[in-house]
């Protein structure tokens, strides 16, 4: 089970990494505990600057456009 | 050897040298197109029913130009600032800025800001992180205002409609507005202003995002996701802009424009601010425009005036700043931002 945050505060790009994420998962076989957080003094709190962001298991490894597909499954399975 | 195409897009993985060699034949065939445009639009003009030096005929063959020079502008520009972007981060530049309070803070925090990739829509996470990280507000704002201002589709586009020349001091004048505003909004301590719970939030937790190695055929993929993104978007505002440009190409008569735009006016500098503020749209849909304006005879000052309201202080944007920032502040914003533009466009007007 990864719990994993999407930092947005609700554009397309937000929603296209909530699919590669769930898609990835699917692919892997992960169990997806998946939350997203769109209120703007959360994100910025995460640390996150520039969204998306994503956050797996509670450690920030992405912010700023979509994430490369590879980068993706290294984060899930790590 | 199969090439097999399997899946969605997100499955597809091309291999390196297929992005290499995929860059280097676009950007060949880009060159080549390009070169042939204007012998392509006078073609297609004469397609029309319209004598070509009638007002009709002189405004389809503008629009007609100026479409693909645009699109394939800003496609090319797009793409060479998203790979070359991938190197910069929000993060990694508020690493740099923080705790920079001398002087050379502002110019280094506008020069940032047109390297840093930035969308509006994650401007207040942004701003919350600038602040609470300590960096002060008025370099804050020379970021923020810098970005869009003097940001490279409109600086590229300036270039290759309207020249070199304009383009040099549209970036020389947009940087020294965005550092000068910074300098004064920071030198008025305005952190009073700010919304209440932005104030109260100290120095947060500066996530500390692990640097995420790239190969190079990743960054061309977020350059060409760039592409897909922008050019997706604002493909309207172009076709917008270059309609509006060919209807002022093709019928507005130059006695009329001098009149209204020329530097004679007194009041043309403020009017083209008045009017260019709340109007919204990109840099890539008003260059058209000013292209349109200055070949018929605007005068520079008052044209200059108009582009850079437009560009750089947009209504939607200060919706989004209304969330950490009170009206005040968001007025003072647009007042010191204003009258840099305005001693800019009166300037010009006086020089020229």
């Amino acid at each position: 089970m990864k719990s994993v945050k999407i930092y947005g505060p609700g554009c397309k790009r937000c929603a296209e990494t909530e699919a590669m994420v769930k898609e990835a998962a699917t692919r892997l076989g992960i169990d997806l505990d998946l939350e997203k957080v769109t209120d703007a003094k959360s994100i910025a709190m995460a640390g996150v600057m520039s969204t998306p962001g994503i956050s797996v298991d509670g450690k920030l490894v992405h912010a700023g456009g979509l994430p490369v597909a590879s980068k993706l499954e290294q984060w899930l399975t790590a | 050897m199969s090439t097999e195409i399997q899946g969605s897009a997100y499955h597809r993985e091309m291999p390196d040298w297929g992005w290499y060699l995929g860059v280097v034949v676009a950007a060949i065939l880009w060159w080549l197109v390009y070169g042939q445009l204007s012998a392509f639009s006078e073609w297609v003009t004469s397609l029309f029913p319209v004598a070509r030096d009638s007002h009709t005929g002189e405004a389809i063959a503008f629009f007609v130009y100026d479409v693909p020079k645009v699109l394939m502008l800003l496609t090319g520009i797009v793409f060479v600032t998203g790979v070359l972007r991938s190197w910069f981060s929000p993060e990694k530049t508020r690493a740099i800025l923080a705790g920079k309070r001398q002087i050379w803070g502002y110019p280094l925090a506008a020069f940032l800001g047109v390297l840093t990739p930035f969308c509006s829509c994650s401007s207040v996470p942004l701003f919350i992180g600038f602040v609470s990280a300590g960096i002060p507000l008025g370099v804050t704002f020379s970021f923020l205002i810098a970005g869009p201002m003097v940001g490279p589709v409109g600086l590229g586009l300036l270039y290759g409609l309207v020249g070199w020349k304009i383009a040099t001091i549209y970036l020389v004048f947009g940087f020294s507005i965005a550092t000068t505003a910074g300098y004064v909004m920071g030198r008025m301590g305005l952190e009073r202003y700010l919304q209440d719970w932005v104030r109260d939030l100290n120095a947060g937790p500066v996530g500390d995002l692990p640097e995420e190695s790239l190969t190079l055929a990743d960054r061309l993929k977020i350059g060409l996701e760039q592409v897909r993104e922008i050019v997706g978007k604002v493909w309207i505002w172009v076709l917008a802009g270059i309609g509006i440009g060919a209807a002022i190409h093709g019928y507005v008569p130059e006695a009329m424009m001098l009149k209204i735009m020329g530097g004679e006016a007194w009041w043309s500098v403020p009017s083209a601010v008045v009017i260019g503020v709340p109007m919204y749209t990109n840099a890539a849909g008003v260059i058209p425009i000013v292209e349109a304006l200055l070949g018929k005879g605007a005068a520079l000052g008052t044209t200059l005036a108009f582009m850079m309201s437009v560009i750089a202080l947009s209504l939607p944007e200060m919706i989004i700043l209304k969330q950490v920032l009170t009206l005040r502040l968001i007025a003072i914003f647009i007042a010191v931002v204003s009258t840099g533009i305005l001693a800019t466009g009166y300037l010009f007007n006086f020089l020229l």
